[in-house]
């Protein structure tokens, strides 16, 4: 077992930890804050199912943001529904055997890594040439975008230039969820790809990324519109009607 | 006071979006309420010793209370859908007018003081600590801030931008650095019973006053009864309705209304205001306190019906929170909402927004209408804020656009919407809601009011409009100040009531 091995499954393993213990620590901070009034946007949905759909529609086509911006909801959109793509087409380092789905849409995740680079570097571009956006942007905004276009462009080095034993990453994967460390081919655009990874999965819970469980809490969003007609009332705000 | 010298904006054949000018408004700011107007709130005299501590005390709070601040806080991703959003970015240009930069106000001290990358990494998050400068930013930005939630309709997380001005208010409340406007009205609410401070004997003359007026006009006794034990329906309106051209008009509207229909109804002095100004400041106590003076009334008259007049922002508060903060409407179990529950006439919702009422009388024929009594009139409708994207009417989402304009169609021939993207939910706010209606703010007021000035500019010239309807109190105060600065006549502005008034005859189904 080489030294490097050693220092990426370690590596893996606390980036993991971070994201899904800090991703879980701030989804429970959203879920036992009470939203204490009714503040959907409206016109809302009247009706919980109304409700699901609303938020389906926000999750999958980023409704909102195609009201508001076509250029922002291009590379958004785009980047988005890539790096879906991307994920997906991943999977095929998790499972063994691969399910047939996920081979079958192996090109397209290709495809789509192109695709996630160009809505990113659209993304990017705003914040230098819309004076407005340029005004807000702060370095961590610069960098997140950087180091995703970096995660995408090394995984497309590996498809396209310098192909790396993908069996051999396969097995290290398999091996780290198993407990069963297996070597990690040390390739350096390999190298470079999995330390970003293990880097966004780490500063999930402390960034801006938060906007994704963030989304499924907003009560301008996620609240039905029927005040009239059943009492919404946090327990804080309760306890005033019993004074 | 003398108003500063600015310059009011040109108005463009098309909208456009301005090149950002930071500072163009750092100097707009309104008085700062003095020691008694804070006390008698509840709040600190003026700017503790210890302002840091206890604002971010209370920011930690508002963040545990509040579940949209928390998110809002976390959830933005600097993607700049907002940005062009704010009337009041479009009119004066400075860029801590675009929501998102000025959710960053209050978002920047979060980051530094409850978040890792903040505490840690200031400088690359964009982290700030709370310094003299920066409470002085918030007074002066959240003050320029008209929660009117336009932002919160186009951000893909829905981050109301409107909960964070609460917010910053509410701290900048509870360190004693208040605002003179919104905090001396909810002192009057409490003392005597309404914003303008208009004392029952008044009211009493004023009521008698306009009786005596629709006599002169009608020929009919059309009574504005107030305090009236046992009465059907208790109006609250709000109290410009009662002094205030145009707002008048929209009174005797809605007591023609009532008239033909044979609707009983009554005014409270007790409750003879429908506005509540605690949403403004984002104090929850307030708002429910002043909610519960309408809950008050009702029991104490024991009335069937509880009606709310053209108040954008009053009926965000009845229709979306009433029932919350006072238990009017269904399920609420303390003895005094249960017993409201069972004096209230179940056919009809509570409470109900007067053009609930009046279009659904319409639609049962209830109304003699005299469309062509409107005919030199071309209308237009401005939807208010509170009213598009913060509540309902009738039983569908929209209902809040349909109904108002299905009233206008059905007392008038000559109506003509302005273009889609500033009515409806993407409506343009009049410029001087959320609190922001004082004469120490007029650039303000005048500027924010540019984007709704262009849409109304083209209808006049494609339609020749001479007749801006709309159901708010806030927006008729407002538009009548400042459109003349854009040559308008300041005569075209007007309540949806007022038109009803006009092309109502009485005496034909009495």
């Amino acid at each position: 077992m080489s030294l490097l091995t050693i220092i990426y499954a370690c590596m893996f393993y606390a980036a993991t930890a971070l994201l899904v213990v800090g991703v879980a620590y701030k989804i429970n901070s959203y879920a036992r804050t009470p939203a204490p009034l009714k503040i959907p946007t409206t016109p809302a949905p009247t009706t919980t199912s109304g409700v699901v759909l609303r938020m389906t529609r926000e999750v999958v086509l980023f409704e909102s943001l195609f009201k508001s911006s076509k250029w922002i909801w291009i590379f958004g959109w785009m980047f988005h529904f890539a790096l879906l793509l991307v994920l997906l087409r991943h999977l095929r380092y998790f499972t063994e055997p691969v399910p047939s789905l996920i081979a079958a849409m192996q090109p397209f995740g290709i495809y789509a890594g192109f695709a996630m680079i160009a809505g990113l570097a659209g993304l990017w571009a705003r914040r230098f040439l819309v004076d407005r956006v340029k005004y807000i942007s702060t370095p961590s905004d610069h960098l997140m975008l950087l180091l995703l276009i970096c995660i995408g462009a090394s995984g497309l080095v590996m498809k396209f230039v310098s192909h790396t034993d993908i069996v051999a990453v396969k097995g290290f994967i398999l091996g780290l969820m198993l407990f069963d460390w297996q070597p990690l081919p040390a390739d350096p655009a390999l190298l470079i790809h999995l330390f970003l990874v293990a880097t966004l999965m780490a500063i999930f819970p402390i960034s801006k990324l938060l906007h994704a469980p963030g989304l499924f809490f907003s009560p301008s969003r996620n609240q039905a519109d029927n005040p009239r007609e059943r009492r919404h009332i946090a327990p804080w705000a309760a306890d005033l009607d019993q004074k | 006071m003398a108003v500063a010298e600015f310059e009011v904006p040109k108005i463009n054949e098309f909208s456009t979006v301005p090149a950002i000018q930071p500072g163009a408004t750092a100097h707009l700011k309104p008085f700062v309420a003095a020691a008694p107007i804070q006390e008698a709130i509840g709040f600190p005299g003026a700017l503790v010793e210890d302002w840091h501590d206890k604002a971010i005390a209370h920011m930690g709070t508002l963040l545990e209370k509040y579940r949209g601040f928390r998110v809002y806080m976390d959830a933005c991703v600097h993607c700049g859908a907002c940005t062009d959003k704010c009337h009041y970015f479009l009119g004066t240009a400075d860029p801590k007018n675009m929501p998102v930069a000025r959710q960053d106000l209050v978002r920047s001290v979060y980051r530094r003081h409850f978040t890792f990358a903040g505490k840690y990494f200031p400088k690359l998050v964009g982290a700030r600590d709370l310094t003299r400068e920066v409470l002085d930013e918030w007074y002066s930005y959240f003050n320029q801030c008209s929660e009117c939630r336009r932002c919160s309709v186009f951000c893909p997380y829905g981050i109301d931008t409107a909960e964070v001005t609460m917010a910053g208010r509410e701290i900048l409340d509870h360190v004693g650095y208040g605002g003179k406007y919104n905090n001396e009205i909810i002192g009057k609410v409490h003392r005597i019973g309404n914003n303008l401070g208009i004392p029952g004997p008044a009211l009493i003359d004023t009521l008698e006053g306009l009786a005596e007026d629709v006599k002169d006009d009608t020929g009919v006794d059309v009574a504005f009864p107030l305090d009236v034990q046992g009465a059907e329906v208790l109006l609250v309106t709000p109290s410009a309705d009662f002094f205030s051209e145009p707002h008048v008009e929209g009174l005797i509207g809605y007591a023609k209304v009532f008239h033909q229909a044979g609707i009983s109804w009554t005014l409270s002095s007790h409750a003879s205001e429908a506005a509540n100004f605690g949403l403004f400041i984002g104090n929850y106590e307030q708002m429910r306190k002043i909610a519960l003076r309408i809950r008050q009334a009702a029991l104490d008259l024991g009335v069937k019906r509880i009606v709310v007049g053209e108040c954008g922002h009053a009926w965000r508060v009845a229709y979306s929170f009433w029932n919350t903060l006072a238990g009017i409407g269904a399920g609420a179990n303390d003895p005094f909402s249960v017993m409201l529950q069972k004096q209230l006439d179940p056919r009809y919702p509570a409470p109900q927004h007067i053009c609930e009422l009046t279009f659904d009388l319409i639609k049962r024929g209830a109304l003699t209408l005299d469309k062509e009594a409107n005919d030199h009139r071309i209308i237009t409708f401005h939807d208010s804020c509170n009213v598009a994207r913060g509540s309902r009417m009738g039983d569908m989402p929209g209902g809040q656009f349909i109904i108002p304009r299905e009233i206008i169609k059905a007392v008038a021939n000559n109506f003509h919407d302005m273009t889609p993207e500033t009515i409806h939910e993407s409506t343009f706010c009049c410029g001087g809601g959320g609190g922001l209606l004082t004469d120490d703010l007029m650039e303000l007021r005048v500027k924010g009011a540019l984007p709704r000035a262009e849409a109304l500019q083209r209808v006049v010239n494609q339609h020749g409009v001479n007749y801006m309807a709309m159901i708010c109190a806030i927006c008729k105060a407002q538009f009548v100040k400042v459109l003349p600065y854009y040559k308008f006549d300041m005569g075209m502005v007007g309540g949806v009531h007022q038109l009803v008034s006009t092309a109502i005859r009485l005496g034909s189904k009495d």
